[in-house]
């Protein structure tokens, strides 16, 4: 991962014509943005305002692309996704006050999912700072607890050397957000000191390959087991260690889960793959990682949606954990084997260091027994009420391999990623960790721009769509082709599916029988707006939103009482998840 | 959806406790808490005692107390802390501090390192001579004196205040202050950087 941040700031430094010698820099402004530069930056996702005037002033000059986003929640998730689908820092920029507030939400969401960001944000002049000075706010207070770092940055002459750290810090290791506060005073200073080239905090170890007598020990334990699997969570993709998975699973036969944000890392239609495993996760894949006896763990950090109760999640497992975060190691779960490193690097050490595949006959079959027993399903009426899963699975049939999905938070985001057939990495693109309703249309614009040539849909829901709807504006200003599909319940689903198992029923603040008509929405943006109503016309009206070159939006008024199978229950045992809401009584 | 009830699934045998420990399914294990002192060299640097104590805070590591001050070093100072927890919780308090950028390296001291606190007890000025006797009985000294008031100092470990403390309350205590514990290795062995 290292070196996919070192890579494009030595092409900005090789490639570089002698006659096209860079303007020797002036400012602190000047030196941030050429730290930027440096780092090898494409695009900026950011609100302008009146502390970071400045830097929007050197970036004048520029050759790095800027976003006027409509919102800045909208420029960090846009960053965000940017940083997902590339595997390079995102970058957001906003002012002082409340735009660096705005960035709040979108660097905690790029935290919880490790993507690797950067945030810039303005700042009152140094003298002002501790006064409650106009559009004041203690930045690197807030944003200390959900970022890798966050610096303030205290002089024009070392400000650039503050955002070139920072840059390589939200790239190094495991990936996540980093924020560089800059007061006013400090990038209208003047400096000539050019940026020192991206380099991590010399406090900062990042390490490489895992102990090779750990991954020995490791190796043995999988090849005796009797019931493996490999369970790929989301630093398989941060590690562009999806490769070697493949290669490893597929030499030595071993199932393989994925977590929610390790969709992608596995192709879903290979015969060895049980899909991913957790609350809403396939029946087959909880099945398997309740019955496994050793499970190989890479890149996942056991979060409680994956888990459930811990004291019911793969109890008779001897579990090894790949992690390049040493505090990731028996955080939540007991590593039994821990392995520190990269994850590609220890999967090759690992593919070397196994003595034989595991015998896995049974258990294979066993596998295949339960993909026969629970497969993913949908009751399909002849006509009315459309059915959301309906809408996923024929857009996914339509689409190429490498299509990205971007989505929202709640049901539709159940759906998107239950009965989508994802086969690539880097083309899921949600929020997981934090949950952030509203993240669905500005990533899409970050992915979009991250991955011009590959299509972009978003599914969303209304809830989720109407947080973030004035990044729609941005789309259609940026001529962006993303299909947008609101699977339309009228209700934010998933609190009312809670509601329903959980609160007797009692459906509080959930039903939004009052929002919009948003193919009208759509079309008053600048977008294409379509309603969906009846199944017979998925196919059409996705092969016209496809066919419009630029952002359309799919309104699909699906069935208000649809809900999220499998389940397991908050905190639950996931070998005991709920098909059906009789079920959710039985637990 | 298809597929068998919860109540019909095959189930394998195991337990683990709250911690994610596989555990026997008989028996009951829990890990009791227990006192670390944990020293970590950190950039002398602002910022750098409010990125430690909020995570402590908000991973919600039970701290006991945290003393920060310069070393030989000027770039540098050293934060030791107390802390009770169960054994993972504090392992896991040790690599979350390692992970934090400012510090430099972190490292639990033995239980027999050496600790030593500070108390100052501010006591009426009725009885002086009584006061600086039994501030020589815990090692103390009298740092301040008025018609009105003494005010002593005893240095030591935390038994050792806890009790000159008690023993002081034969006055008229108005006032007491107390550090948390500053705690070296015993030996020769440090905290380097590049442990």
């Amino acid at each position: 991962m290292s070196e996919r941040a070192s890579v494009p700031a030595e092409e900005e430094q090789t490639d570089e014509e002698p006659t096209e010698e860079q303007e020797p820099i002036t400012t602190g402004a000047q030196s941030v943005v050429r730290a930027l530069e440096n780092a090898g930056a494409e695009y900026i996702f950011g609100v302008q305002g009146g502390a970071i005037m400045p830097v929007y002033d050197a970036l004048y000059d520029s050759d790095i692309t800027h976003v006027t986003m409509a919102h800045e929640q909208g420029a960090s998730h846009a960053a965000d996704a940017y940083g997902i689908v590339t595997g390079d820092p995102g970058v957001c920029f906003a002012t002082s006050g409340p735009g660096a507030t705005n960035l709040v939400t979108g660097i905690a969401d790029a935290s919880m999912d490790s993507d690797p960001m950067i945030a810039l944000t303005g700042q009152v002049p140094t003298d002002f700072v501790g006064n409650d000075a106009f559009q004041e706010t203690d930045t690197v207070g807030i944003t200390q607890p959900i970022t890798k770092e966050s610096y303030f940055a205290s002089h024009s002459d070392t400000v650039g050397n503050d955002v070139s750290e920072a840059f390589a810090l939200a790239d190094a290791g495991r990936q996540g957000p980093t924020l560089v506060d800059l007061p006013k005073d400090v990038t209208q200073g003047e400096t000539d000191v050019e940026p020192a080239a991206p380099s991590t905090p010399d406090t900062y170890d990042v390490p490489e390959e895992a102990d090779d007598e750990d991954v020995q020990e490791a190796a043995d334990v999988l090849a005796d087991a009797d019931r493996p699997v490999v369970l790929a969570g989301g630093g398989v993709i941060k590690a562009d260690a999806s490769n070697a998975l493949r290669e490893f699973a597929m030499e030595y036969e071993i199932p393989v889960i994925t977590t929610m944000p390790g969709i992608g890392s596995f192709p879903e239609d290979h015969e060895l793959s049980l899909e991913w495993a957790g609350m809403h996760g396939t029946g087959y894949a909880n099945m398997a990682i309740t019955n496994t006896d050793c499970m190989l763990a890479i890149g996942t950090r056991f979060d409680d949606r994956l888990t459930g109760g811990v004291d019911s999640f793969a109890p008779d497992a001897d579990i090894v954990h790949v992690d390049i975060d040493p505090a990731e190691i028996s955080k939540n779960v007991y590593a039994d084997y821990p392995l520190i490193g990269d994850a590609r690097a220890v999967l090759r050490q690992l593919f070397d260091a196994m003595p034989r595949a595991p015998d896995v006959d049974e258990w294979r079959e066993q596998c295949q027994d339960w993909k026969d027993e629970y497969p993913m399903s949908y009751e399909m009426p002849d006509d009315e009420p459309l059915k959301p899963q309906y809408v996923v699975e024929t857009f996914s049939d339509v689409t190429p391999d490498d299509t990205i999905v971007c989505t929202g938070v709640g049901q539709h985001q159940m759906w998107a990623s239950q009965f989508w057939e994802y086969t690539e990495p880097r083309t899921w693109v949600s929020s997981h960790g934090l949950g952030t309703m509203g993240y669905g249309v500005p990533a899409a614009i970050g992915a979009k721009l991250a991955a011009p040539d590959q299509e972009v849909v978003c599914f969303d829901g209304d809830g989720s769509f109407l947080m973030t709807v004035q990044g729609l504006s941005v789309a259609v200003r940026e001529n962006l082709d993303i299909t947008y599909v609101i699977l339309n319940n009228e209700a934010v689903g998933m609190v009312r599916q809670w509601q329903d198992g959980f609160y007797e029923g009692r459906r509080m603040a959930s039903e939004y029988p009052w929002i919009p008509q948003f193919d009208k929405l759509a079309e008053a943006f600048g977008a294409r707006g379509f309603r969906l109503e009846e199944a017979d016309d998925v196919e059409d009206t996705i092969q016209a939103a496809r066919d419009y070159d630029g952002p359309s939006v799919i309104d699909a008024h699906i069935d208000p009482g649809e809900n999220v199978f499998p389940m397991v229950p908050s905190g639950g045992d996931n070998g005991l998840f709920a098909l059906e809401e009789d079920h959710l009584e039985m637990l | 959806m298809p597929g068998p009830a919860p109540d019909e699934r095959m189930r394998p045998e195991g337990r683990r406790n709250s911690q994610g420990i596989r555990v026997d399914p008989e028996a009951e294990v829990t890990h009791e808490p227990r006192q670390a002192v944990l020293s970590a060299l950190v950039k002398h640097r602002p910022g750098v005692l409010s990125e430690v104590s909020g995570l402590f805070s908000r991973r919600q590591f039970n701290i006991e107390s945290l003393t920060v001050g310069p070393t030989s070093e000027e770039d540098t100072a050293r934060m030791t802390i107390l802390i009770e927890e169960p054994e993972p919780g504090i392992e896991q308090a040790k690599k979350q501090l390692q992970k934090l950028v400012p510090v430099i390296s972190v490292m639990e001291l033995e239980p027999e390192a050496v600790r030593r606190e500070l108390a100052l007890i501010k006591v009426g000025g009725e009885k002086p001579d009584d006061v600086n006797a039994v501030a020589e009985m815990y090692g103390g000294q009298a740092v301040d004196a008025s018609t009105d008031s003494v005010t002593v100092e005893i240095t030591g470990s935390k038994q050792k205040i806890d009790a000159a403390v008690e023993a002081f309350r034969q006055f008229d205590v108005q006032e007491i202050v107390r550090t948390g514990a500053a705690a070296l290795e015993r030996g020769p062995k440090t905290l380097d950087k590049d442990d």
